[in-house]
Order: structure tokens, then sequence, then C-alpha cells
């Protein structure tokens, strides 16, 4: 993979070509546990997924609501090691059982430490070298990046940058300089799903659309179709998280979370093309 | 101990909101220009005679301040070499330094228009300070307390009611004061339109360590001055307890430039630097960024913040402020710890020698004295910082003394 192929770009590229919008879902990895994160991510290009993030549990997920906390509470338990994720992905992109393999965009959601503490070289490179196409840092803003954006020129990687309603004039800067995608966050606060949104997105992504270097989607709080049909007009892509992973917690085995998350993400799906 | 200092000369650093390569501002982007806006109403307020002369009022006429530097003479001829001073913050209003940089940070949030503060606390000095200040200024006010905290100070739980604020316990994570911290930034997230975040330690996000320690430096300003008056000189060294570091850096900051002045940050060593249970940071941590800083954290090689403990609720946090990390790698200020034990010995000791309960937090700072005075010459000046007072700590110290009696 070089800069030019980024299966993130190749993806948007295709679903703007077919004049669609993405479906962005995020799963914590190792909730409930690996095996099941490798079946999930299977399970939820099959139902219309276009692109999967995976969360990289973490001690103090500061960006995250109750439900995220949760789930990286559960993963941690389980001995999640970085390694260990790397290793899953290079397995979702090599085994030799085509039902077993798949080319969806994958990207890392993790907080800076953790990249600092493995090393950024080698944390860049084993991304490149196991199939990461991005990465999705909360707690880095475009003030903090320098180092990690290097990173991720060096090697292709795409770090997707973030935008917030309270973001006002940063979101020309920010926006002029997004790859990948252009993560698009709804409402103030942390992850966690919303009845009602109070941002005045015609505003928002007026802004947005008129600087943006790559395509926008929107996330935190969606939950429903219905909101998906609500969100979709204003963007490229819609991202669903928590929604998921609260399907995941509320199931009552592994099965049972692939079988609904297949489900939701249909629906999911079916509002988006509508 | 292995030496892990990068820089071995004290300079000032030049890049804003950096101290070396510390300090920073990660944060998530909704939060970004309310940082950008709280810096620039700070350096209004900074540069602005009436908002200075309406806090030094405060500090004169609510908190009580200046606050004494004793000369403690029981405790000096105890131990044996150089003399003690304390510098008496806990004789300020709500009974800890804790006030300084609330009153500072209140009155801010007033001028920047806000109605609502929220905080974080650990042993819950902070938190009543903050509660104190709502009052004060008829401000909404809410404070985020972990759990377990909340059971071992249930008095200040009660104080911050009574004052009028809520508190919301924290479940999440290790149920102590990192885990209020990530609570309150949460709710900041929310809500950083009305609220304003009434940070207590000199950490977080630049303006935070700036700011916090602008306000606390009151401290050492008044060492400075009352220690010539009674002395005629300055000190030899100075020593402070330092979980986040906000009363080290008060009383530090002053100092930095003179440096005859040895500057020593006790941290909590709890059960022991050898055992899983301390909270020493600069002892055994490494760099990392966390809470929006970067400086020095306990943390695995993946960079997942560890548990820590200490007797001490106020200490047991896994990470410093940005400042003392530069500090301590310049060389200009040294880092050592005390036990739990060693601690509750001295909280003892100046009871009896002196008449002062300190608070268990201040008692690793006396701690750290007991071993150093006697090795100095009675020529020689230490000054120590009695951040807050002890009353909150009486039934946990006899309840660790029951134990520890029970054990031996």
């Amino acid at each position: 993979m070089n800069a030019k192929t980024n299966r993130i770009d190749q993806k948007f590229q295709q679903k703007l070509a077919q004049g669609k919008k993405a479906l962005i879902t995020f799963i914590t990895a190792g909730d409930p546990d690996l095996e099941t994160t490798r079946r999930l991510v299977m399970a939820m290009e099959e139902a219309g997924a276009d692109l999967v993030e995976l969360g990289v549990p973490y001690s103090d997920p500061i960006a995250e609501g109750p439900v995220i906390q949760a789930a990286n509470t559960r993963a941690l338990k389980n001995d999640v090691r970085i390694d260990r994720l790397f290793e899953l992905v290079s397995d979702l992109r090599t085994n030799p059982n085509p039902s077993l393999k798949t080319e969806i965009p994958l990207l890392f959601l993790l907080y800076v430490n953790c990249i600092l503490q493995y090393g950024k070289a080698k944390f860049f490179d084993k991304c490149v070298e196991k199939g990461i196409d991005g990465l999705i840092i909360p707690d880095l803003p475009y003030e903090e990046s320098e180092e990690i954006a290097e990173e991720a020129v060096r090697t292709g990687i795409r770090l997707i940058r973030l935008v917030a309603p309270s973001s006002n004039a940063r979101i020309e800067t920010i926006a002029g300089e997004a790859e990948g995608f252009l993560y698009c966050v709804s409402s103030l606060g942390v992850t966690g799903t919303r009845s009602s949104f109070s941002t005045d997105f015609r505003d928002f992504f007026g802004r947005i659309n008129r600087f943006k270097s790559a395509p926008c989607a929107v996330g935190f709080g969606i939950s429903s179709p219905e909101q998906v049909r609500e969100l979709k007009e204003y963007c490229d892509g819609i991202i669903v998280g928590s929604a998921v992973v609260q399907r995941i917690a509320e199931a009552e085995s592994p099965d049972q979370a692939v079988v609904s998350i297949g489900k939701f993400v249909k629906s999911l799906r079916e509002a988006l093309d509508q | 101990m292995k030496d892990k200092r990068t820089v071995l000369e004290y300079e000032p650093s030049q890049k804003r909101g950096r101290y070396g390569v510390f300090g920073g501002q990660y944060v998530p982007e909704t939060l970004m220009n309310a940082l950008r806006e709280l810096e620039e109403a700070y350096e209004a307020c900074k540069n602005d005679p009436g908002f200075q002369q309406e806090l030094s009022r405060l500090f004169a006429e609510y908190a009580g301040r200046p606050s004494l530097l004793y000369y403690a003479e029981r405790l000096t001829q105890k131990l044996g070499g150089a003399k003690i001073y304390l510098k008496r913050e806990d004789l300020n209003h709500t009974g800890s330094h804790k006030i300084n940089n609330v009153l500072g940070q209140a009155l801010l949030a007033v001028k920047m228009g806000k109605k609502r503060i929220i905080a974080e606390t650990g042993a819950g000095q902070h938190g009543v300070a903050t509660a104190t200040a709502a009052a004060l200024f008829g401000l909404e006010c809410k404070v985020f307390m972990g759990r377990e905290d909340t059971e071992r100070q249930a008095l200040n739980v009660f104080r911050m009611n009574l004052l009028g604020a809520a508190v919301q316990a924290v479940d999440s994570g290790t149920a102590t004061l990192k885990d209020a911290v990530n609570e309150a930034m949460r709710e900041w997230t929310a809500r950083v339109d009305d609220t304003f975040y009434v940070l207590g330690s000199v950490m977080g996000p630049h303006p935070y360590p700036m700011m916090v320690r602008d306000f606390q430096s009151i401290i050492g300003k008044e060492v400075k001055e009352q220690i010539r008056l009674q002395t005629g000189r300055l000190p030899d060294c100075l020593i402070a307890c330092v979980g986040g570091g906000s009363n080290a850096m008060g009383l530090f900051h002053p100092f930095i430039e003179d440096p005859e002045v040895r500057m020593i940050g006790v941290e909590a060593a709890g059960k022991g630097v050898d055992t899983p249970e301390h909270a020493a940071t600069i002892t055994k941590g490494s760099v990392g960024v966390f809470h929006g800083m970067k400086s020095y954290f306990l943390q695995d090689d993946e960079g997942q913040i560890m548990p820590v403990y200490s007797i001490s609720a106020g200490l047991d946090y896994p990470g410093i402020g940005p400042e003392h990390a530069w500090l301590y790698d310049t060389g200009r200020a040294e880092y050592a710890c005390a036990t739990d034990q060693e601690a509750v010995e001295a909280f003892q000791l100046l009871a009896v020698t002196e008449g002062i309960i300190p608070a268990i937090e201040s008692a690793h700072a006396v701690a750290h004295a007991v071993k150093l005075a006697p090795e100095m010459s009675s020529g020689q000046i230490i000054v120590i910082n009695l951040s807050g007072r002890g009353d909150k700590d009486v039934a946990q110290i006899a309840q660790y003394m029951e134990v520890a009696s029970h054990e031996r």
C-alpha cells in the first residue's frame, strides 16, 4: 500500500461515483473477545458497512461515554494488547479462506499515549505491514498533531482529523488538511446515543463543505435509521459507534451479538441508501 | 534510581504552553476553542490591575492571607539540624492552599460571564474550596469525586453539600482522583458553552498549569519576603508534597531563579516504591501523554495508566504537572518520596512537638524534612509548605494506627 492507494480513499471514491454515502461502524476490539471482533467485522461488512473503526481498549478513554467506557473495561480484562490487535488485522487481510478475508478499510481509534509508548515509527510501520488504513486519535488536536502527522505522511496511513460544532473558525484550517475523511462530531459532549441534536447542521456543514479537502462523515450520538435519514443529506458518510457497542453488550452470546449487529447494520444501510 | 532526565541544565521554556517537551493541549477538538478563550481571558486579567486588586482583596479579607511563616523551634530541636520553618497554608480559609487557586479561577469565571463551575477533587480540599468560591460568587457548582474518595473523605462531601454544591461520585476506572478528572473533562466537553472547569492543580492542558501556578505562587512570594524579614536571608531548602503539584509549584516558582535554594518535591511512596502500591510518579514513571499534557506518568509499556495508591487521597494521582517534569529533567528541583508509614509518623510528630495537625498530604513533606534536617547544619534553613490541615484525616489515621498496631 502507498499513499496513492489507501483503501479509505478508494472506498470513498467508489461511493461517490455510485452516488452513495459511506457507512462507518465502530466496535471496541476485544469486546467481548477478539474472535467475536473478527466475526463482527465480517458480519458488518456483509450487512453493508463500508469502513470499520476498531477501538483500541484504553484505561482512560476521556472522549467516550458510559457505553464505550464499559466496553473498554471489558476488553482490557481480556488482556487485549496492541500486538494481538495487529495480528487480528493481519488475519483479516490474509486468511486463506476467502470468506474470512476482507479488504474493507480498517481504522484504529486510540489515544495518543498508546502510539507514543509503542513507538511512533514502529506503530505506523506495523499499521502498513498488517493492513490498517487510518487512525482516529481523539486526544490529538490539530496543534499537537505534528509528530504524528509526519509518520502518517511517511507511511500513507491516513490521520483522520476531527471538527466539532465548537470548532468555529478552526474548521477552515482543520478541514483544509483533512485526508481519508473528515470526522465531524455531531454535537458537544462525549460519545453515546442522543435522542436529538441541537447543532445547526446547515451552518456547521456549510462551513465544512466550503473548506474540506476530503469527504466528511458525521458521528457521535447517531443510533437509529431515523437519525441516519435526518443527517445523511449533509455529509458523505455516517459513523455509528455506541449503538453498535450497546447491542453487543446486551447480546446473550457472541453468536447472538453477530446476528444482532448484522441486522442493525443492515437497517442503517437501508436508511442510508433510501 | 536510574537517571532518565533528558536535559541537564535549567532554562526557562520559550514555547507557549510548553515546559521543554512537557505540557501542551492534548484534548478533544471540542475543547480547543474553550482553552483558547480561557487563555485569552486569563492573559487579559493577569495584566488588569483591577482584577489583581480584587484578587488581593479576597486573599487578604476572605482567605486570611498572608499565611504565617512559623519557626518550628521544638521540631528543629527534636531533629537536631537545620532550622525548620512552616508555611502555614493550613490556616487559610477552607484549610488548605487550594483556596488561592480557586479564588483566582472563580473570579476569572465571573469575568468571563460563566454561571456554572465544575471541579474534580481527591481528598476533597479542592472540592471544598471550589464549593466555597461558588457560594461566595453565587455560581452553580458540581464537584466530581471518586467513589472511593467520597467514602474515605465523607466529611468533605458533607461540607460541599452544605456549601450548596452537588457532589457526583465517580464509579468509572479506579474510582479515585484520575477518574474524577476524566469525568470532569467529559462534563466540560458536554457543557463547554456555559461551564467553567476549575482545575485544581498545575496539570491538565495549557493554560491550566501556568494559570494555577501563577495563582499559587503567592505562597512562594510571601515566603521570600517573610524569611528575609525573619532571618535576613533566603532558605537553603524548600520542601513540599506533590500529587499534581500545585502547592509545591506555588512555593518553588518564585525561587527558581535563586540557584542557591534547593527545592524538593515529595511524592507518595504508599506501601513502598518497590511494591505496586504507590503514587511516586517521577520516581517510578515515564514520559507520556494523559489528561491533556505531556509529562511523567505511571503507566505500562502500552501506555495504559496504572492504578496508584497512597494513604493520602490528595496525592493519589498517576501523573505530575508538566512544569515539575521540566524542573526535574533540568535538575532544578529534586523529587523524593515518603511512605504511608513515614507520613503517619511525621503526622504524629508534628502534632506532639508543635501542636499542629497537618494534612496527611503535607505530612509527606514533613517526613522528608525528618530525614534531611539532621544532615544539615544548625545555620541552615528548611521551609516546609504545610499545605493543609489534618482535621479531615484524623479518623483515617486512627484507623491506620489501629491496623498497624494489630499487625505488629
